[in-house]
């Protein structure tokens, strides 16, 4: 019964009235966030990042305000799918698939509404299962020396190079990226500046959050520069909203099969919620056969995606928290904001300061009442959002981003390296190389990093101590299996393609 | 498939730059069985192997814009280049609505509209900004304010 002390402890954070006033407005703005075309879960989290650092509020507000405004983006983001097909991130690009044409087909508040229920029904269990996995897996990770930890660092850029993106060399090239520049500053353990060309400015090495932002807010501003804000808002009307019950009733277990597909998914380091929605949608269309008619707006293909990937987003957090592995992009915004608060997330992270993940934990279990409230009834509320021109959105979004990052240090260098992010952002973006391994490489370089060191000064320099342990044997194999395996899954893992006008 | 050979010719050079300022890293007395030198010389290694297999498999080209799109692209970098050094000096209010109304203009290119977007967001934000999250923002450039 430690679990239920522990959720009372949690409950008693985050009921109290600050808190959860954080948290209904983390929902409410992630919500937005998620709706708005162009600013999906990751771009949004990484431009409040600063501004919550500079609000000077404590860890657990901080990290309370947050998910629920991740948590609300996952949520959100489907309403832009639905009524516009224009999947705010990539998890939402299934949604799309039924979605929009069941809009098209006059059934627009239906389909928010199944999708609102599912997104519910995912994130709820899923929330429910980081609560039972969450202490079981740290501590397993108590074991966990500097072998198997250097071992988990490159099982996650693996299986994130391998599964999330088209290309292993591109994707590759992209953690290098990330952990060269990670490099960049003082070395721990000798005190001495590295591959700072003598610039005084980098002695600090680069700051995630100049990066994060850079390369997912700015990049995106350059897109849509390139694109004119041509291919947004062929927009579907949205009539009056009822709920059909008869189609969430018929849709049960699906929502219930594809949570726990997207659980198990977003557990997986590196994979994430992009792997969650459509391994749960792919599951239930080969479930339901050709006659369902998968693809032409059936309440089933809504369910399942959302509820697959509001439950990644919520497994996704498991290996985040106690093993400090961030299973996708936007967990790998959280983890730099964890970072920011100077909370070190890992096993120790469950017994040192148990109010802190039972809070946060807590305040989901909320977040996730209080979204389906914001997503059902008031849906119609954030639809009005949409009408948000891009350009007014994306000036915005710059404009937020430079004082964000401005307000973290104050200096001019820091700005120019986030604009220098954005336009690397946009050209790696349009040549096919995926730039979330470039966050996971500047977060967990020197993580990667030190862990060698001291496995290596631990074994008196030898290398074989890397292989030594059954559980390190385990994490390479799986991270070779998840580099080379998609190469030849390619076929059969194809992703189906974004419907058009 | 040009744009990829470009792009794994360019990765290799820069990371086998990368190695070799690494083999430059100043080591202390105090080293460690691997020092400061290896993982970045590790790193560059894999980055250089991996630049040469894309450049001899190269994928298909993107579709790069038009030389105006480019063109509008490079202003944008240009202006956030010089908001970045402006924000100091000339306080929040003015660089702001002048480069929120230049980026505005490159996404939908209607003057009027730009003008008000600009002014608008440097006003709102501003105010939402000093006064909602409480940010130590200065509004004017120093001259003003005596």
């Amino acid at each position: 019964m430690e679990l239920l002390a522990n959720l009372a402890t949690g409950f008693g954070i985050a009921l109290s009235p600050f808190t959860l006033m954080l948290a209904v407005f983390g929902c409410f703005i992630g919500t937005i966030i998620g709706a708005l075309p162009g600013l999906g879960p990751s771009n949004g989290v990484a431009i409040l990042i600063p501004l919550t650092f500079s609000m000077g509020l404590d860890a657990t507000s901080a990290l309370v305000l947050m998910t629920a405004v991740y948590y609300g983006a996952m949520y959100g983001g489907r309403i832009s799918s639905i009524l516009l097909n224009i999947p705010g991130d990539e998890p939402a690009l299934m949604t799309t698939l039924d979605g929009y044409p069941m809009a098209k087909a006059g059934r627009a508040g239906d389909a928010l509404v199944i999708s609102g229920v599912a997104s519910f029904t995912g994130a709820f269990l899923s929330t429910v299962g980081l609560m039972l996995l969450a202490p079981l897996l740290a501590r397993i990770a108590f074991q966990f020396g500097p072998a198997e930890y250097f071992a988990l660092y490159l099982l996650a850029f693996a299986t994130l190079g391998g599964i999330a993106s088209n290309n292993q060399a591109k994707a590759a090239i992209a953690s290098c990226i990330g952990l060269g520049i990670s490099m960049i500053g003082v070395d721990n353990n000798s005190g001495l500046p590295r591959l700072t060309f003598g610039n005084m400015h980098l002695f600090d090495g680069v700051d995630f959050l100049v990066a994060i932002v850079g390369l997912f807010a700015i990049a995106e501003v350059f897109f849509f520069i390139e694109s004119h804000g041509k291919n947004t808002s062929i927009g579907v009307k949205l009539e009056k909203i009822t709920v059909p019950w008869k189609d969430i009733w018929d849709t049960r277990w699906t929502q219930l099969r594809c949570s726990l597909v997207g659980f198990v998914a977003g557990v997986l380091p590196g994979a994430g919620a992009s792997l969650g929605s459509f391994l749960a949608y792919m599951s239930e269309k080969s479930l339901a056969g050709d006659k369902a008619g998968f693809g032409t707006g059936v309440a089933k293909g809504v369910a399942a995606p959302e509820a697959g990937n509001n439950a990644a987003a919520g497994g996704a957090l498991v290996p985040m928290l106690t093993l400090g592995v961030p299973g996708s992009g936007t967990t790998a915004v959280l983890l730099a904001l964890l970072m920011t608060l100077n909370i070190t997330p890992g096993p120790t992270l469950f017994t040192e300061r148990p109010e802190v993940v039972w809070g946060l934990i807590a305040s989901l279990l909320i977040a996730n009442f209080v979204l389906l409230l914001m997503n059902v009834p008031m849906v119609k509320v954030f639809v009005k959002i949409l009408s948000v021109p891009p350009w007014v959105l994306l000036p915005g979004v710059t404009m937020i981003s430079f004082v964000g990052i401005y307000s973290l240090s104050g200096s001019y260098f820091d700005l120019l390296l986030m604009v220098a992010f954005g336009v690397l952002g946009w050209v790696l973006r349009k040549l096919d190389v995926p730039t979330v391994p470039i966050i996971l490489g500047i977060l967990l370089g020197g993580h990667m990093e030190d862990a060698l060191r001291r496995a290596m000064v631990l074994s008196d320099g030898d290398w074989t101590y890397l292989f030594s342990s059954g559980i390190a044997i385990t994490l390479w194999i799986v991270a070779v299996a998840g580099f080379v395996a998609p190469m030849f899954l390619r076929g059969v893992l194809k992703k189906p393609q974004r419907i058009t006008d | 498939m040009a744009s990829d050979r470009i792009f794994g010719a360019v990765v290799t050079l820069v990371a086998l730059a990368y190695v070799a300022s690494a083999t430059q890293i100043q080591t202390s007395f105090l080293a460690d069985p691997v020092g400061p030198r290896m993982f970045p010389i590790m790193v560059g290694s894999v980055a250089a192997l991996c630049g040469i297999l894309v450049a001899l498999s190269p994928d298909e080209d993107p579709d790069w814009p038009a030389l105006r799109t480019l063109g509008a692209l490079a202003i944008a970098v240009l202006v956030l280049v010089a908001y970045a050094y402006s924000l100091k000096p000339l306080g929040f209010l003015i660089p702001t609505a002048i480069v929120a109304a230049i980026l505005s203009y490159q996404i939908n290119p209607r003057k009027p509209q730009a003008a008000m977007a600009g002014v608008g967001l440097s006003v709102g934000l501003f105010f939402i900004f000093k006064f909602a999250l409480g940010l130590g923002l200065v509004a004017l450039p120093a001259v003003f304010n005596g």
